[in-house]
């Protein structure tokens, strides 16, 4: 069983749980950015969470299914069209040998999910699917799709659990232009100048285009810097550090100019000091914002991120029960 | 330069913790941060999910659900101070031979795009401009210093296999050059680099910051697997490498990748054991020694 790729889309990638345990490398973790929606869609078709996924960005394939399928999409609000017929996102969808599956325009956030009864089946690479582009492992030949592909989609699945039609509108994510990210300070926000530190957690900041499975950019007022002697090894600029490991969903500010946060395709490590991170329960969220979205930073202790995290961890166990 | 006495632990989220060795880089911050990290492998514990020493700092991806902050914090903090106090500073490594044709047609075409808007100096190449930061007569002069002198491995990141180095000389040798002034958006892949006090391997091909000053003649990362050096794993360096660079001409790099096209290209490499004590009180002598392991294959 396969899918013949007519169109790739802008950037789809096939996306699982993640490559972890080798960040030491520099391999990032990969994964589906939002893992949260992308969740969704493999329970919708009878999988379990671990199957690997289409994802998406702003604009979808083109695809004709070779054999009777499954599928769902999930995460950004977008029309689905099955032979230019409208369906729904969210619900579960059956194909018959021959459909074409399609997409409209995107309509919030950048990233959709196609799950497929069976999962996408390219080979796993140190023990995950994920797509890797800069060191092309994972997904078909370590690359996005490109027209001409030929998907495989694997052998049926059964997950114990009862078939389910589609998502409850409250278990479903929200896609807002309008976001609190919380963070936990840390790492060396000790160099930020108390504005600098003030002007994180009270400016609006807004996400700017140049966002993308690595790192997401905003624009905004800036930070500022206590004035130091820079250590040996670190660089001029305030902002340098000697180069050091950077947490996933890190914040650094270069040049105190626009903070970044990195995502799950992150380098691993760098020269930039890192003043504060994203939760893990809060990563999706992140994920889900598209350019122009305001975004403030919400300082939040460790045993909030923690509270945080029980609360994601339980909402997503739900879907599975 | 203040040597701290302990580390600075802080929390990268949920899932990270961050412990600085030291703000500067030195020779002794790395051995340590690469003691713990190993230290630290070697109590298998669970809820651990990556170790990854750095420059002079140590990261720890962990699954809280799992173990408990308070506990990992706890654990790292006991392994620092037996780290701390072992008088057996002593590494168990190798010494690679990385075959590099400096000056080379490749990274100077790349550089000569990335000039405008990029670059300190608009006139010469990446070479000469390093030269000059560091006095020294040309750039002739700047590539002997660099491949003279081996390089520990002080870190492996960035990218897929990408090795920060760190040259073994005295502080007053060691040769600094600034980054890039806006990272470019192409560099070769394996090309030799410069940023800081940093040289480094690019791995793949990509965006980077560092001066550019050479090309590698084989790979250090390799997905396929093909090469026999690559038997076990897709990337070749490990933090703790100590590599000593070797100048080619262009009729030995041709010859190389030759070797590479054909599967045959093994690095010349020896298991040797790093003795930071001695490295530190006689860097010049201990190289000769190092260099000598190498030279006896």
């Amino acid at each position: 069983m396969a899918f013949d790729i007519l169109e790739a889309g802008l950037s789809t990638t096939v996306q699982d749980q993640g490559r972890i345990g080798y960040y030491r490398f520099g391999i990032p973790q990969g994964g589906s950015m939002d893992q949260y929606s992308a969740t969704l869609a493999n329970r919708l078709v009878g999988n379990t969470a671990a199957e690997a996924v289409l994802e998406c960005t702003y604009i979808g394939p083109k695809l004709v299914t070779r054999a009777d399928a499954v599928i769902a999409v999930t995460g950004a609000p977008v029309d689905v069209f099955v032979n230019g017929e409208i369906r729904a996102e969210y619900e579960r969808i059956t194909l018959v040998a021959g459909d074409e599956l399609k997409f409209g325009v995107i309509k919030g956030g950048t990233k959709y999910f196609i799950a497929v009864h069976g999962g996408i089946d390219v080979p796993e690479v140190l023990g995950s699917r994920s797509t890797y582009p800069i060191g092309a492992i994972g997904g078909v030949e370590g690359r996005a799709l490109a027209a001409g592909d030929l998907v495989p989609v694997g052998a049926a699945i059964d997950n114990g659990l009862p078939a389910l039609q589609s998502i409850d509108v409250v278990d479903r994510p929200v896609f807002s232009r309008d976001v609190n990210v919380r963070v936990m300070l840390g790492l060396y926000d000790h160099h930020l100048s108390a504005e600098g530190l003030e002007s994180l957690l009270t400016s609006e900041w807004v996400l700017t285009p140049v966002a993308d499975r690595m790192g997401l950019r905003y624009s905004g007022p800036g930070v500022g810097w206590k004035d130091r002697e820079q250590p040996f090894g670190a660089g001029q600029d305030p902002s340098n550090i000697v180069d050091a490991g950077y947490a996933v969903g890190s914040i650094q500010i270069p040049g105190g100019t626009q903070p970044i946060i990195l995502h799950r395709d992150a380098v691993s490590g760098g020269g930039y000091a890192m003043v504060a991170t994203v939760i893990s329960a809060d990563m999706d969220l992140v994920a889900r914002c598209s350019p122009g979205t305001k975004t403030r930073f919400v300082a939040v202790t460790m045993d909030q991120a923690l509270d945080a995290r029980h609360d994601y961890s339980a909402r997503a166990a739900r879907i599975w029960s | 330069m203040t040597q701290q006495t302990t580390a600075r632990y802080t929390w990268g989220g949920d899932e990270f913790l961050f412990v600085e060795i030291a703000e500067g880089m030195s020779l002794e911050a790395n051995f340590i941060s690469n003691s713990i990290a190993n230290a630290l492998e070697a109590r298998d514990l669970a809820g651990i999910v990556d170790i990854c020493p750095a420059n002079a700092s140590l990261l720890v991806r962990f699954d809280p659900d799992i173990l408990p902050w308070q506990e990992l914090e706890q654990v790292v903090h006991v392994l620092e101070d037996e780290v701390r106090a072992s008088t057996n500073k002593v590494l168990e490594t190798r010494i690679i031979e990385i075959p590099v044709w400096y000056n080379d047609p490749y990274t100077n075409e790349t550089g000569a795009r990335f000039r405008e808007g990029y670059h300190q100096r608009p006139e010469g190449n990446d070479l000469d401009f390093a030269a000059e930061v560091n006095g020294l007569a040309d750039a002739e002069e700047f590539i002997k210093r660099h491949h003279e002198s081996p390089w520990l491995v002080s870190m492996v990141g960035f990218v897929a296999g990408l090795p920060f180095l760190f040259q073994l000389v005295e502080r007053e040798k060691q040769l600094e050059v600034p980054k890039y002034l806006s990272p470019r958006t192409d560099t070769p892949a394996l090309t030799v680099g410069y940023g800081g006090c940093f040289s480094c391997v690019y791995s793949v091909r990509g965006a980077g910051g560092y001066q550019m000053f050479g090309i590698a003649a084989a790979p250090i990362f390799d997905p396929s697997q093909a090469l026999e050096d690559f038997a076990d794993f897709m990337i070749f360096f490990k933090p703790g490498d100590i590599v000593k660079f070797k100048p080619v001409d262009e009729a030995e790099y041709r010859r190389i990748r030759a070797e590479v096209e054909a599967g045959t290209f093994r690095y010349r490499q020896t298991p040797i054991d790093f003795h930071l004590q001695t490295a530190l009180a006689d860097p010049d002598g201990y190289t000769l020694s190092l260099l000598e392991a190498l030279n006896g294959i």
